[in-house]
């Protein structure tokens, strides 16, 4: 006995606007964001009510009493990666699509440029940019926004590979196949390219946004707060370091690693959908 | 089932080269029972092809003496020397990581797949384990291994790196390289199979003058019929994981006991 | 302001700087290539607690920003064991070199797994202790995986000796600081870009020399594999001819 085909009964894939998963991610994004925007504290003062008991090195209650301070410089350390990551994301298909010129006079000087930028540090960078700035008298931003934008700048060139190997890594054949089915270069690119090159770019980036937060306490060089000014303003107050140094790296992990640990989820969950 | 028809003797003979006595070996991968109690004797210099269908667990057998797969249960004996158990008392105890390497020194292995070492030339293939492992000085380890090559008709291939031989080279320096430990017992492993037709005699031709010198004791996986009945001592048909009948290579090929025998050969005849 | 180059003595005080920069580059490099073969191939251990102990490293390591435990290992924890804040350019160089370990780790962990299963085989057949088939048969092979990436590492490494100048010592952005500072109580008109972009040409010069450096250890690993010539008899010892 075989049972007839009935097309009726197979179910396309649900489009992405309609599943729940990626419904879910993309709320909780938009509340993060809000969050970020509205609820965080970016005053730069940090100031401690409680001394510390000369006597010890370590002074647990003296500790504990910083949590919420520490708490609001992670808050603002988090924004400016947020805010800057953006800035990198979009930048970084700047970069990408002029990498991908096939002018020579546009796409060689864009990979020198980002090979610069990504061979050098953020920490000069940031110093740069903001001497940069402050030369100039029709724009002042604020502290976190220059940060923002050195880390953008930064990641973007970072993004920009990613993308290029996610272009790339789109076989050659789909190309061939585009062109042969006679596609423009809209649905060429947002129904055959795009959609296979996402799934793969997508880990990448989460990366690097894992790494844009690591480098976003350097915030001290243009002094914008976060959670390394939170650190050096106590030390500064309270001529205490050990404390407030030992609570910035418990906070950061506590940020980090469940970071770390959504991106190599998403990794996973994309290798298991495409297989 | 068919006692083997040799008397077991699992010493050494006077040439150097030693036997192996397996005893209720059983082999498992999940539920998928590769070897089940098998019983099997090879007597020091005897060259044995084993021959059986795919998947009757051939290469385990080889894997499992040359200590790449460690059997469930069972004991297996090389040169007179237990491989996985060491006198504890009167009884055995699991061997020692030092135990297995001493009787492994014994054993020697060629792989279908010839497994050179890419960043290594031909000669530095050959050396490493006679100066790495048995202490012998630069010198003597070149020497020998110019010897070895010449031998397999690749003195003039020394300096060369894996990726610029030919499938039947690799084979016969990866044959060269387990010769230069001289093994007392040499398994091979399917080792023309992965060969182009035209560079099958090569290396046949190489494993012939191993034979004919009879310093080893020989197991040989291999498809090759006409190749095991001119070198074998004994032909194993082996299915199931277990002996299935075995014998001088003329009777088993020629008036097969088993149907599953008989059949075998049918199906590999027709190539 | 005249165009985009110093003043002759600013440069000395950059170059200076510059030797503090590849010292702690050097000793970063070395302690990290140590940690990561270690946790690398601690990674992948027979033994459950050794791979447990590899994995907390690696997860520390690579979760915690170079930049908080730079001010950890350098400031809070000299005062918690009550040692002296002397050998800072010890201690920067060992956050950095840690911080290596972690990521070089996995890239170690990956190349060795990328090793065809037939090369371990046949490396117990020719009786090799695992010291030796990790020594001489996996990890050179394994070196070939590694190498690339690991340039990229170093590179990140070297943009990470800029932070050591937060934690006090004289490395180039130090220098930059130092000048940038002069330049306050004197010429108040000079242009602070370019000197910051004079510090990133440098970055970016030494980031080039690491690649060229890089580059060339592929290319002599990658002739090891490619071989040598046919010998001819002339060629051949005596015993074989
Ligand atoms: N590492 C392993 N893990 C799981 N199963 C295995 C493994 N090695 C072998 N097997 C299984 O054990 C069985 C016997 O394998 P073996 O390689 O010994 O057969 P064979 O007789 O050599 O076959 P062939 O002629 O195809 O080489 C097969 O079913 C194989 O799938
Ligand atoms: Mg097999």
């Amino acid at each position: 006995m075989t049972t007839a085909f009935d097309a009726n009964q197979v179910q396309p894939p649900k489009p992405w606007y309609r599943r729940g998963d990626v419904l879910t991610v993309l709320i909780a994004f938009a509340l993060g964001y809000a969050f970020l925007l509205f609820g965080v504290d970016e005053s730069t003062r940090f100031r401690t009510r409680l001394n510390p008991d000369p006597d010890l090195t370590f002074d647990w209650m003296y500790f504990w009493h910083m949590v919420p301070l520490m708490w609001r410089g992670l808050l603002a350390t988090v924004k400016a990666t947020v805010y800057g990551f953006t800035i990198a994301i979009f930048l970084g298909l700047v970069f990408a699509l002029l990498r991908r010129s096939k002018l020579r006079p546009v796409s060689w000087p864009t990979a020198f440029v980002i090979e610069f930028i990504r061979s050098t540090p953020i920490l000069v960078q940031l110093y740069f940019l903001h001497a940069l700035i402050r030369t100039w008298d029709w724009y002042s931003p604020a502290t976190i926004t220059i940060l923002a934008i050195g880390l953008g700048i930064h990641y973007a060139t970072y993004c920009s590979e990613a993308y290029r190997a996610g272009i790339n890594s789109v076989d050659k054949g789909q190309w061939e196949a585009s062109t042969a089915l006679n596609l423009g270069p809209v649905s060429k690119w947002t129904k055959v390219i795009l959609p296979q090159a996402i799934p793969n770019v997508l880990p990448a980036l989460g990366n690097y946004l894992v790494a844009a937060m690591k480098d976003a306490p350097l915030g001290i060089a243009v002094n914008a707060t976060g959670i390394l000014f939170f650190a050096n303003a106590i030390r500064g107050g309270d001529f205490r370091a050990v404390e407030p140094y030992m609570l910035m790296g418990v906070g950061f992990l506590i940020a980090s690693l469940p970071a770390a640990w959504l991106v190599r989820r998403l990794e996973r969950k994309i290798t298991y959908e495409r297989t | 089932m068919s006692a083997p028809d040799t008397t077991p003797y699992t010493g050494t003979n006077g040439n150097g080269a030693a036997g192996v006595r397996m005893r209720g070996v059983n082999k498992a991968f999940g539920t998928n029972t590769v070897l089940r109690e098998l019983d099997l004797d090879v007597d020091p210099g005897e060259r044995v092809v084993i021959i059986g269908p795919s998947g009757s667990g051939k290469t385990t057998i080889l894997r499992v003496i040359m200590t790449l797969e460690r059997p469930d249960s069972g004991t297996i004996e090389v040169g007179g020397r237990q491989l996985y158990h060491q006198p504890a008392g009167d009884g055995l105890k699991p061997a020692s990581e030092k135990h297995i390497r001493s009787v492994r020194s014994d054993i020697g292995m060629v792989f279908q797949h010839f497994n050179l070492f890419p960043h290594m030339t031909a000669l530095e293939n050959i050396m490493l384990a006679p100066v790495k492992v048995h202490g012998q000085s630069k010198e003597e380890a070149r020497t020998n291994a110019f010897e070895l090559l010449d031998k397999v008709g690749l003195a003039h291939a020394a300096n060369q790196t894996p990726g610029q031989l030919s499938g039947g080279q690799k084979q016969r320096v990866a044959i060269a390289r387990s010769l230069a430990t001289k093994p007392k017992i040499m398994l091979f492993d399917e080792v023309t199979s992965a060969l182009d037709p035209e560079l099958v005699g090569e290396v046949l031709n190489v494993l012939r003058d191993i034979a004919e010198e009879g310093k080893t004791t020989m197991m040989l996986v291999t498809h090759e019929m006409g190749f095991a009945r001119e070198v074998a001592d004994r032909l194993v048909m082996f299915d199931h994981g277990q002996v299935l009948e075995s014998g001088p290579p003329a009777d088993v090929l020629d008036n097969p006991r088993e149907a599953r025998t008989q059949e075998f050969l049918g199906a590999v005849r027709e190539h | 302001m005249d165009g985009l180059l110093l003043e002759a003595n600013q440069y000395r005080l950059l170059r200076d700087g510059a030797w503090v920069t590849l010292q702690i580059l050097g000793l970063a490099f070395v302690l990290g290539v140590v940690l990561s073969l270690v946790v690398g191939v601690g990674r992948l251990s027979e033994r459950r607690w050794v791979r447990g102990i590899a994995l907390v490293y690696v997860e520390f390591f690579r979760g915690i920003s170079s930049i908080v435990l730079l001010f950890i290992v350098a400031i809070a924890i000299p005062i918690l064991l009550g040692v002296s804040q002397a050998s800072i350019l010890m201690l920067g160089s060992l956050a950095l070199g840690a911080n290596m370990g972690g990521y070089g780790a996995e890239i170690v962990r990956g190349s060795i797994q990328a090793i065809p299963k037939g090369q371990s085989e046949a490396s117990i057949a020719l009786n090799l202790s695992n010291t030796q088939r990790l020594r001489y048969v996996v990890l050179p092979q394994a070196l070939r995986i590694i190498l690339p990436p690991f340039g990229n590492l170093t590179i990140e490494i070297l943009k990470g000796t800029a932070l050591v100048s937060l934690v006090g010592l004289a490395d180039i952005t130090q220098a930059g600081n130092f000048i940038r500072q002069q330049q306050l109580f004197g010429d108040a008109g000079t242009d602070r870009t370019i000197l910051f972009l004079n510090i990133l040409v440098i970055y970016f010069v030494l980031a080039q020399i690491i690649n060229g450096l890089f580059r060339l250890a592929e290319w002599r690993l990658e002739k090891r594999f490619s071989g040598g010539e046919h010998l001819t008899p002339l060629d051949l010892p005596e015993a074989t001819k």
